[in-house]
């Protein structure tokens, strides 16, 4: 469970520094250029955070108690390789959830 | 144009900002659902929406506190999520930058992917409009994609709580993530990073405090740069 305290800080926090990150050039910096090496890693942050966050979930999922598990695995390679090749994130959610649930109830 | 009315071209970018209510509903509904079932309230998942503003952020930071990692590592992760909104107001810049600090901080807060993507193509496209007939544009665009946002997590945090535990919810983050990250790989460059942050978080899960993901990450942040570098000279050599 969460704690009530931690959420607000991290709340309010987060969306000041989400602001922060908005505001940074429009607001503050103006016309001056960055830095190309900043820039360069600064286009990778999100691909290199957001896989690294899904693969221990997807590897050794919570719900099995970080067993490895089908439905799970084939739900998750169905996802990436539906948004890898349709580039659309509803259709891929939507394909992945239909294979959990399909892989759940043919496995379950 | 002169025809052009400030009332239009905020309708041109409500147009335009319209078909992303059809992605923003369901995001911003699962959002509520998977809150609630970490046990936030209605309340706080709604100012959660309405405070930071970010989808992928938000299910980073619910998703480690579930976890109990460290108040630290959720924002130092759900940060660098978001940093590619530093790399959106830099880019801003030149359209907006001579706009009133007030509406400059107002733009910042609703610069989001979308309202970013359908802002920039249209600002290079009409280089005659005036820095207030682009944040007239920019607001119109916003309008259809940030309040539904706060609206359908509302909405989802109400029937989040209806949901029954058979439902496997432990796996909506994963493939919510999984399905962004999809589109996400444009490049040589998108794929390494990608799969040396992969790679990274598993050989580094042992690491108390969620610290893998970090190291996940800055990994993943020089891979990236540096095939980058690598793949432009060598399409530098081969133009010359």
């Amino acid at each position: 469970m969460i704690d009530t305290g931690e959420l607000w800080l991290v709340m309010v926090v987060l969306g000041l520094g989400s602001f922060g990150l908005r505001f940074v050039f429009t607001g503050l910096i103006g016309d001056r250029p960055l830095p190309a090496w900043v820039l360069r890693h600064l286009r990778y942050t999100a691909v290199a955070v957001l896989p690294g966050l899904v693969a221990p979930l997807v590897v050794w999922p919570e719900a099995t108690g970080g067993s490895l598990d089908a439905p799970r695995m084939a739900a998750a390679v169905v996802t990436i390789t539906a948004g890898l090749l349709s580039r659309n994130v509803l259709l891929a959610i939507f394909l992945g959830v239909s294979t959990l649930y399909g892989g759940l109830y043919l496995l379950g | 144009m002169a025809t052009e009315t400030t009332k239009s071209i905020f309708w041109q970018g409500a147009r335009d900002g319209a078909p992303f209510i059809l992605v923003m509903i369901p995001f911003s509904t699962l959002f509520g659902v998977v809150a609630t079932e970490a046990g936030l309230n209605v309340y706080e998942t709604v100012a959660f929406s309405f405070l930071v503003i970010a989808g992928a952020a938000q299910f980073t930071a619910v998703e480690l506190m579930r976890n109990d990692a460290p108040t630290i590592i959720v924002l130092i992760s759900a940060l660098a999520v978001n940093l590619r909104m530093a790399m959106y107001s830099a880019s801003l810049v030149p359209y907006l930058g001579k706009a009133k600090v007030w509406q400059r901080a107002l733009a910042a807060y609703f610069t989001v992917d979308q309202t970013y993507a359908c802002s920039i193509i249209k600002f290079d496209e009409r280089r005659d409009w005036t820095v207030g007939q682009r944040l007239t544009y920019f607001f119109g665009v916003a309008a259809p994609i940030c309040p539904p946002w706060y609206f359908f997590t509302g909405v989802g945090a109400m029937i989040g709580t209806a949901i029954p535990d058979g439902l496997a919810l432990d796996f909506a983050i994963p493939i919510t993530f999984l399905a962004l990250i999809g589109p996400m790989m444009r490049t040589r460059a998108h794929v390494a990073a990608g799969f040396v942050s992969v790679t990274a978080a598993l050989v580094f899960a042992f690491l108390p405090f969620n610290l893998g993901l970090l190291v996940a990450g800055v990994l993943g942040m020089m891979t990236g740069a540096q095939v980058e570098l690598i793949d432009s000279r060598r399409a530098d050599r081969s133009s010359s």
